[in-house]
């Protein structure tokens, strides 16, 4: 390996593709928290019905591989002529956005489930509290139930915000130069396979690093040590 | 005991001189099968193609056993190196960059590389014209390769993991155009899904040679299969293999 080629012309294209990897993981994981939380308050309701909804959404997007979903969406939509006559194919069209669309499918099954195992974990007691205190079930579910469940749930969030950034390495199959793909384009010049492929694993675990100090600063400012299991 | 050790290195022995005389004719060799016409994988799940009928005559010039081993084109280089399997037939191009990692054969034909657009296109291949069209190529390609050193400033590339995965986003409108090996093309051109395109201009690279890649130093195979190259296209071999895919010679 030439140190030299290595640091004025590699290595800035993985550092990009870093860019792009971590870029795609926290649009993901913030759009698929925003809409996780009506689905998860959703399946934890108490009535069939309304568990249901979500449950089929849930249940594929959990059910079936990221990589297949991903191919789905830019391979599969666009065998159709209607999707590509239509207004969406201006987005479906860029590899760009159907990584982040599946990618956020994805995510928000995860988190809905998450978030549902969350809100079920709050103390029965704590609700009827509430409620004998005259909340509304609306309140009740804004001021207690929620804010309690989101400490709750931030250590498993955290683990599947990781789980994102390593399953994101799927998006190179379309053409997206995230870490995995300047890995893989630099060595098909190269033919040094194993050195790129480590550095895109520091990369990946510099990453990871730095994803989890930031989720242990959130716990230590919500306090969620202090209120575990009470 | 000692008569017992006897014994025991004997067997040792045959074993050992009897599996190196299988691995000495058993020759593994490796190809893609996502490269229609050359190397692709049929309905019933066998390796075909255009390689692999010159890599079977090949190794029954050579008097040898031949097993196929398919692999992913970007890493069927460091498979080689890894001993997955002896030699690569996958219409690989003889470059500079690869002789620096393998050994490669005499060329067993001669390649281009030209685009291809939608018929309804003004796809001109002239620098200015093609400014901020988005230009496929297969990952790991002399076309992939030729697009970095020549237009990388130009237009927008899009490098896949199969030249059928940067046909399928031809046809779906994501890419303006493909610079692929011109046989390869023409293949394609000819199938269903490759009748609304046409080649656009000259071909932008000529002479790519495509040889047969094997590990750095086994000069004892590359010499042999030099020799079986010269003798199937000496005894008409290679030309009744030419003829049954394209009307034109490519040697």
């Amino acid at each position: 390996m030439n140190w030299e080629t290595f640091f004025d012309k590699w290595l800035p294209k993985m550092l990009d593709g870093a860019g792009l990897t971590l870029e795609l993981v926290t649009i993901a994981v913030i759009a698929g928290l925003i809409l996780a939380i009506p689905m998860g308050i959703a399946r934890a309701s108490s009535k069939p019905w309304v568990r249901s909804i979500p449950y089929a959404y849930i249940f594929f997007f959990r059910g079936t591989p990221l990589l297949l979903q991903l191919f789905m969406v830019y391979y599969g939509l666009s065998q159709f002529e209607a999707v590509r006559q239509s207004w969406a194919w201006t987005y479906l069209r860029d590899p760009y956005w159907c990584a982040l669309l599946t990618m956020t499918l994805h995510t928000t099954a995860y988190i809905a489930e998450i978030l549902r195992g969350a809100i079920q974990s709050v103390p029965s007691g704590e609700v009827e509290a509430a409620r004998a205190l005259g909340m509304s079930r609306v309140q009740s579910m804004l001021y207690i139930v929620l804010p309690r469940a989101a400490r709750i749930g931030l250590p498993a969030y955290s683990n599947e915000v990781i789980l994102m950034l390593k399953a994101s390495a799927v998006v190179y199959t379309v053409t997206l130069l995230d870490i995995m793909g300047q890995a893989k384009t630099i060595s098909a010049r190269t033919y040094e396979n194993e050195f790129f492929y480590i550095v895109a694993a520091l990369l990946y675990l510099a990453i990871t690093i730095g994803l989890t100090r930031i989720f242990r600063f959130i716990e230590h400012k919500l306090r969620v040590d202090m209120l575990q299991g009470r | 005991m000692r008569h017992y050790k006897k014994i025991l290195l004997a067997a040792a022995a045959t074993l050992a001189f009897g599996t190196q005389a299988i691995a000495a004719d058993k020759i593994k060799l490796g190809t893609e099968g996502a490269y229609p016409p050359f190397n692709l994988i049929d309905a019933s799940g066998a390796v075909v193609g255009f390689d692999l009928e010159i890599g079977q005559a090949l190794c029954a010039k050579m008097g040898s056993e031949c097993e196929v081993v398919t692999s992913d084109w970007d890493g069927i280089i460091p498979a080689l190196n890894a001993k997955k399997f002896d030699m690569i037939i996958a219409s690989m191009s003889i470059t500079d960059e690869r002789k620096q990692a393998v050994d490669f054969t005499e060329p067993y034909y001669t390649n281009k590389l030209q685009f291809i657009a939608p018929k309804s296109s003004d796809f001109d291949t002239e620098e200015a014209s093609l400014k901020g069209k988005i230009i496929g190529a297969q990952r790991a390609t002399i076309a992939g390769q030729w697009l970095e050193d020549n237009l990388a400033d130009t237009v927008t590339i899009k490098l896949y993991d199969t030249q059928e995965n940067a046909y399928l986003d031809l046809s779906s409108g994501r890419l303006d155009g493909v610079l692929g090996d011109k046989f390869v093309n023409w293949e394609w051109l000819k199938s269903e899904a490759g009748k609304d395109f046409e080649f656009k201009g000259d071909p932008v690279f000529e002479n790519d040679k495509i040889g047969i890649a094997v590990r750095k130093g086994e000069d004892d195979l590359r010499n042999k299969l030099n020799q079986a190259i010269k003798d199937i296209v000496a005894d008409g071999t290679y030309k009744k293999i030419n003829d049954k895919y394209f009307p034109f010679s490519i040697y």
